[in-house]
């Protein structure tokens, strides 16, 4: 598993219920250190350990803890430079939907051994979506709800008002359903192309 | 001058290219693409001089019209003539004669930011809508961003790492009991003194009647006084002198310019005087004492360690024959000594 991906729920714990958190998390499976590094990688199932001990401790089922880490990529400002590498792919809520296809080939533009499961939209009828996550690759449970926490704090972002839902595993592939009820429901959060605007 | 005939073209341009300019003959400019109302900054520049608005810095011909339509298709470096003066690439087409695509013979330049698009949406405040839907520029970014982030990562992982090495590094020169130096740091800093030609005192210790302690009080009471014996090691030399422990309860000294056969043998005098200073462990006396035998690397034309170290461990064998808590200096004079 790449660091990236376990970096990422190490600082959602940190920055979400404290370091102390984190560090018994780490202690009751044993990792033997303190801190993922984000540019290494790491046997898959150091993952699914951790994510089952937080599932524990925090007293959350897997699904609503992946969704959470991918709400808190999106909306912390911690993580601001992931929520831009986003905004990138699309003007608008829409237009980002139909990034995703291109994601993980983005991701991999970015950082080479970085292999995030392949997505494809599809537009049913206006403003109706499905969105097939093939995390079966990745050897973790659940990415699709990853995906789920991330499109709800993109939806916010661009100011669309979207219903999402879950519809389970089959064939190795998570199914999700995104409505776009109100593609200009709020304001939404600036995106400036320029970085240094942004800081 | 065609300058009143509607431009056909220019709806098309716009969406296709929309940094780009269009001229008459006489090198005027009669319609600008959409991207120049932000670059521009909303003043319109219709009816200037396309060559008062923008320098020509490569190819370098004569300013007119005539002379830049003949760089048609070439790579054109220009620079905003303006501030913040930012260089772009362009390309010129002549416009085919009397077809109504836009005036005849005038030209469309197409302009681009090259390599300066990270400084220019920001000068600019560009958003995607100011570049053409085909074209890389908001991948270009992306990127940037993408690779400035992973970079940062990698820093940070290097910086870590160098952090680890260096503390992997102090260990393993480093012995754990007694925060002395181990045989591998004796080996690196006779090296060094022997390949910078420094003179120095080679002088190896063993304690007395450690095993008696470590035997009749244990092993706690053992590390007790070896922990003991280092902090009064260390309190008899100087900063840049090495104490080194290189077996159980045996120990290297070396003194850097060193050159005094008197100081060393006081300098041994004092450390076994220190040494036989009786400790207590856990309400326990533990006596013990040491045995030294030294040499001098002023005594050889050529030192190397092998031989100074068997010469120091022949003194160390004198000393100890001689009775406990004795030490001996080599004698470069004699001959050596057979070991029974």
């Amino acid at each position: 598993m790449h660091g990236m991906i376990n970096r990422a729920v190490e600082r959602f714990v940190r920055d979400t219920y404290g370091r102390d958190q984190w560090l018994k998390a780490t202690e009751a499976v044993d990792l033997g250190f303190a801190e993922f590094e984000a540019m290494l990688v790491y046997d898959a199932a150091l993952t699914d350990q951790i994510l089952n001990e937080l599932g524990d401790m925090l007293g959350k089922d897997r699904a609503n803890l992946l969704e959470d880490v991918g709400t808190y990529l999106v909306s912390h400002p911690n993580t601001e430079a992931i929520r831009r590498l986003l905004r990138f792919g699309g003007v608008d809520f829409h237009d980002f939907l139909h990034s995703l296809d291109d994601l993980p080939e983005r991701a991999r533009l970015a950082v080479p051994d970085l292999h995030l499961p392949a997505m494809e939209l599809r537009e049913h009828r206006k403003a109706f979506f499905s969105l097939t996550v093939r995390s079966g690759g990745l050897r973790m449970l659940g990415f699709g709800h990853v995906v789920m926490g991330l499109l709800r704090a993109m939806a916010d972002d661009y100011g669309a008002l979207v219903l999402l839902e879950h519809k389970g595993t089959r064939d190795r592939s998570e199914i999700l359903e995104i409505h776009l009820a109100d593609a200009s429901f709020a304001e939404g959060r600036d995106f400036d192309l320029s970085a240094r605007a942004a800081v | 001058m065609s300058d009143m005939a509607p431009i056909h073209a220019a709806p098309m341009m716009d969406t296709l290219c929309p940094m780009h300019l269009m001229l008459n003959d006489t090198g005027h400019i009669v319609h600008m693409g959409p991207a120049f109302d932000k670059i521009l900054g909303g003043k319109s520049v219709i009816g200037l001089r396309f060559l008062e608005l923008f320098e020509l810095k490569r190819p370098s011909i004569n300013q007119t019209m005539e002379a830049l339509l003949g760089l048609a298709t070439a790579k054109l470096h220009l620079q905003l003539r303006a501030a913040p003066r930012t260089e772009m690439k362009g390309v010129l087409v002549p416009i085919p004669e009397n077809t109504g695509v836009g005036p005849s013979g005038g030209a469309v330049i197409n302009l681009s930011f090259g390599i300066s698009v990270v400084d220019a949406v920001h000068d600019f405040s560009l958003t995607s809508a100011d570049f053409a839907v085909t074209d890389l520029a908001i991948e270009m970014l992306y990127l940037v961003e993408a690779k400035s982030a992973a970079m940062e990562a990698s820093r940070k992982l290097n910086q870590r790492l160098q952090g680890a090495k260096i503390a992997a590094e102090e260990q393993a020169f480093t012995d754990t009991l007694t925060g002395l130096k181990n045989r591998r740091a004796m080996d690196y800093i006779l090296n060094r003194l022997i390949a910078s030609e420094t003179d120095f005192v080679l002088m190896n210790l063993d304690l007395d009647y450690f095993k008696t302690v470590n035997d009749t009080l244990g092993h706690a009471a053992g590390d007790y006084v070896l922990q003991n014996v280092a902090r009064i090691m260390v309190e008899e030399t100087r900063s840049n002198d090495t104490i080194i422990r290189t077996g159980g309860d045996e120990f290297v000294l070396i003194f850097a310019e060193l050159r005094s056969t008197e100081a060393t043998a006081e300098l041994a005098c004092r450390l076994i005087d220190r040494l036989e200073q009786p400790m207590r462990f856990q309400g326990q006396p533990c006596r013990i004492s040491g045995s030294i035998g030294a040499t001098l690397s002023s005594f050889y034309a050529k030192p190397t360690q092998e031989r100074m170290m068997e010469d120091a461990d022949t003194a160390l064998y004198a000393a100890k024959h001689a009775g406990r808590g004795q030490h001996r200096l080599h004698d470069p004079t004699a001959t050596k000594p057979a070991r029974p």
